[in-house]
């Protein structure tokens, strides 16, 4: 097993077409994921990488099969895509696209969850189980097979991490790209269940940031439900308050969701924290090791 | 984020249709005299500087005049004012109010909820911080219906108003509601919301535009925010450039490792000056363009740490070393690379040719920087 995406995932890209959507669908591909269908309106009939493209997801899920969306459509036509997908009948939607406004995406994210939908992202590198896998665009390079979860708001921080557990010899189950948006569609607290009920994750890896208080949030859920041991890291603890690192997440306001508020708390509920990206892999083979001698 | 100035913030609570006082900006103290003067802003005024900043209160940046005279000598005494790092360029003089009484009232994103959320307070006229909890109303409001009816009485209920003025306050409510989504703003504040005999007025207003919106309201582009010159070049380059105070420049690509950087590079005595985030670009014009701006700001020594995922390594490389060529000598800094990720190999490659030695580890290659940089401050 693993969570979200597995080897029955078939993918649509929507946005194919584009720069980004033509070098991860190549990707995806290599990755091994079930790359289906792609969608741009106006370019049916066209093939990219070996994938046909229709002017409709409802076209792309009745020819294919499809059952899991990657969004690379630009920010101002993304909610539109996002729709589309959903009525399509899609379940599953990641998407990459950045500088969504948030005011759309709160119409989406209460879209999509009434129709029953999940949103991965925006702005978010997507879902890798490898060996079966990926919806995004993390590097292939990574990932490595395991059995350790990992959960993200980060991108880059999340590929080193990933990399470093491979180079400690250890792999992944699932790793989730939650994205650093302000509204996002899977926070810590929604994906955290799917890991513990996971039979093929062990532990769980969690990369926070300032900002917010989905950590806060995390550690709460990890101290009342979450079996499983849980390292993390939270980025940003030398940024100063009030400046906008990046992230439109990435931003302290008033003292809350700092990463002093965000480390203890996650300390109180049990997990494990580092203070620096590379203890992350150290501390996960740590567990193993113990896990593998009981 | 586009915070907008009180005045440019009343002009949209006018267009919306939430009462403000009779009211002019001004930038000289002869306007000041001269509006006042022919009754254009009645008397007694206000004058206030439209600075981005709180506090202006008590920090001497609004003043009272009861003649035209007057208003011109409080202008004066504003305008060029340094307000806690920023200069008043702008006084709004408003019509003095007779209140009755100040109430709060804001439009927010609650991040966990997923949701705007509409904040009231019988307390209004100081800090929302400064207010206990329990004087806080928070309704979480869903954007299919939008604000309803029932949301709307339940904030006339938290300020005790009925009859009229809980008819006023239900128009202004929709109208607030209007304005949030009709703007994209990020926050929407009226703090304090007067009761002025019989009639509910914004007395000040605070209003925070969304970045990423700004394509559908392009009237904000123009809009100055509270950037540095060097990080207004950056934004307009699309790279994430923040200045801070230490003398080490940081090149790193997602928010994430960026911050990560920085923390590492403080827990080892170094201090971050200038940091600035490729994001996912794979164009080697892009990269040579933030390395140049990064050379603006006179690091002592720069480390750049790239992962490479979107963003290529050798891309990285190329930029950096054509960058490095166009630096002159007097601005020549030491740098310190580390690149990993999608194409590290021929990346390194390329450093190597122009003499830039990349090192693989993460705390190796911050300890050089800090020691490059003259080591503990």
């Amino acid at each position: 097993m693993s969570v979200l995406v597995d080897e029955k995932t078939r993918v649509v890209v929507q946005g194919i077409t584009g720069h980004q959507g033509m070098v991860h669908t190549h990707q995806m591909k290599e990755f091994g994921t079930q790359v289906v269908a792609g969608v741009t309106p106006g370019k049916a009939g066209t093939v990219i990488e070996g994938v046909p493209v229709f002017d409709a997801v409802r076209d792309a899920v009745e020819k294919t099969g499809a059952n899991a969306s990657c969004i690379f459509v630009p920010a101002p036509f993304a909610m539109d895509a996002l729709l589309e997908a959903v009525d399509a009948g899609i379940r599953l939607c990641v998407i990459v696209t950045e500088h969504i406004p948030f005011h759309d995406m709160l119409v989406m994210y209460r879209y999509a969850r009434a129709a029953g939908a999940r949103i991965v992202g925006p702005n978010c590198p997507g879902i890798a189980s490898p060996s079966k896998a990926k919806v995004g665009i993390i590097p292939n390079v990574v990932f490595r097979p395991g059995r350790v979860g990992v959960i993200s708001r980060s991108g880059t921080l999340t590929y080193e991490i990933v990399n470093g557990i491979k180079e400690h010899g250890l792999g992944q189950s699932t790793c989730i790209g939650l994205g650093g948006d302000p509204v996002v569609g899977t926070s810590f607290v929604d994906a955290l269940p799917l890991f513990e009920a996971d039979p093929d994750t062990d532990l769980m890896v969690l990369v926070g940031e300032i900002g917010g208080t989905a950590e806060e949030d995390a550690a709460e859920y990890i101290h009342a439900h979450f079996t499983k041991p849980v390292v993390a890291y939270i980025a940003g603890r030398s940024a100063p308050p009030d400046k906008r690192m990046g992230h439109a997440g990435a931003i302290i306001a008033r003292g809350r969701g700092t990463a002093e508020t965000k480390q203890a708390a996650l300390e109180r509920a049990g997990a494990r924290v580092a203070r620096f990206p590379y203890e992350v892999p150290q501390m996960v083979a740590e567990i193993a090791a113990a896990r593998a001698r009981r | 984020m586009v915070k907008l100035a009180e005045w440019r913030g009343k002009a949209l609570f006018r267009k919306y249709g939430i009462p403000v006082p009779a009211g002019q900006v001004v930038r000289s103290p002869e306007e000041a005299e001269q509006l006042t003067g022919s009754g254009s802003v009645p008397l007694p005024c206000v004058v206030k500087a439209q600075v981005l900043s709180g506090g202006r209160g008590k920090g001497g940046a609004v003043r009272f005049a009861s003649s035209a005279k007057e208003a011109r000598e409080a202008t004066a005494a504003i305008l060029g004012l340094d307000f806690k790092g920023e200069k008043v360029r702008e006084v709004l003089l408003e019509g003095k109010v007779a209140i009755a009484r100040e109430l709060y009232l804001s439009i927010a994103l609650d991040r966990s909820l997923r949701l705007p959320v509409l904040i009231a307070s019988a307390q209004g006229g100081v800090e929302i911080e400064s207010v206990a909890d329990g004087a806080i109303d928070h309704q979480g409001i869903d954007p299919f219906p939008g604000l309803t009816g029932y949301e709307r009485r339940r904030v006339a209920r938290t300020f005790g108003l009925t009859g009229a003025l809980a008819q006023e306050l239900d128009s202004l409510l929709r109208a607030l509601w209007a304005l949030y989504e009709g703007e994209d703003a990020e926050l929407v504040e009226i703090n304090p919301l007067a009761i002025v005999g019989d009639h509910l007025v914004a007395l000040d207003s605070k209003v925070i535009i969304e970045d990423d919106a700004v394509f559908r309201h392009p009237e904000y582009a123009e809009i100055q925010d509270d950037r540095t010159p060097l990080e207004e070049i950056a934004r307009e380059k699309e790279i994430a450039f923040v200045q801070l105070d230490g003398n080490i420049g940081v090149i790193a690509n997602g928010a994430g490792l960026t911050m990560a950087t920085l923390d590492v590079l403080m827990e080892l005595g170094g201090k971050p000056g200038v940091f600035l985030d490729l994001g996912g670009t794979d164009d080697p014009k892009k990269v040579t363009e933030a390395f140049l701006l990064m050379a603006e700001a006179h690091p002592r020594a720069v480390f750049l740490n790239i992962f490479g995922g979107v963003t290529r390594c050798d891309t990285v490389a190329t930029g950096l070393v054509a960058a490095m060529r166009q630096v002159p000598e007097s601005n020549r800094f030491p740098l310190v690379a580390r690149i990993r990720g999608n194409n590290e190999k021929e990346g390194i490659e390329i450093l190597r040719a122009a003499g830039v030695t990349s090192i693989a580890d993460l705390r190796a290659s911050a300890e050089a920087v800090v020691a490059a940089a003259g080591g503990r401050p």
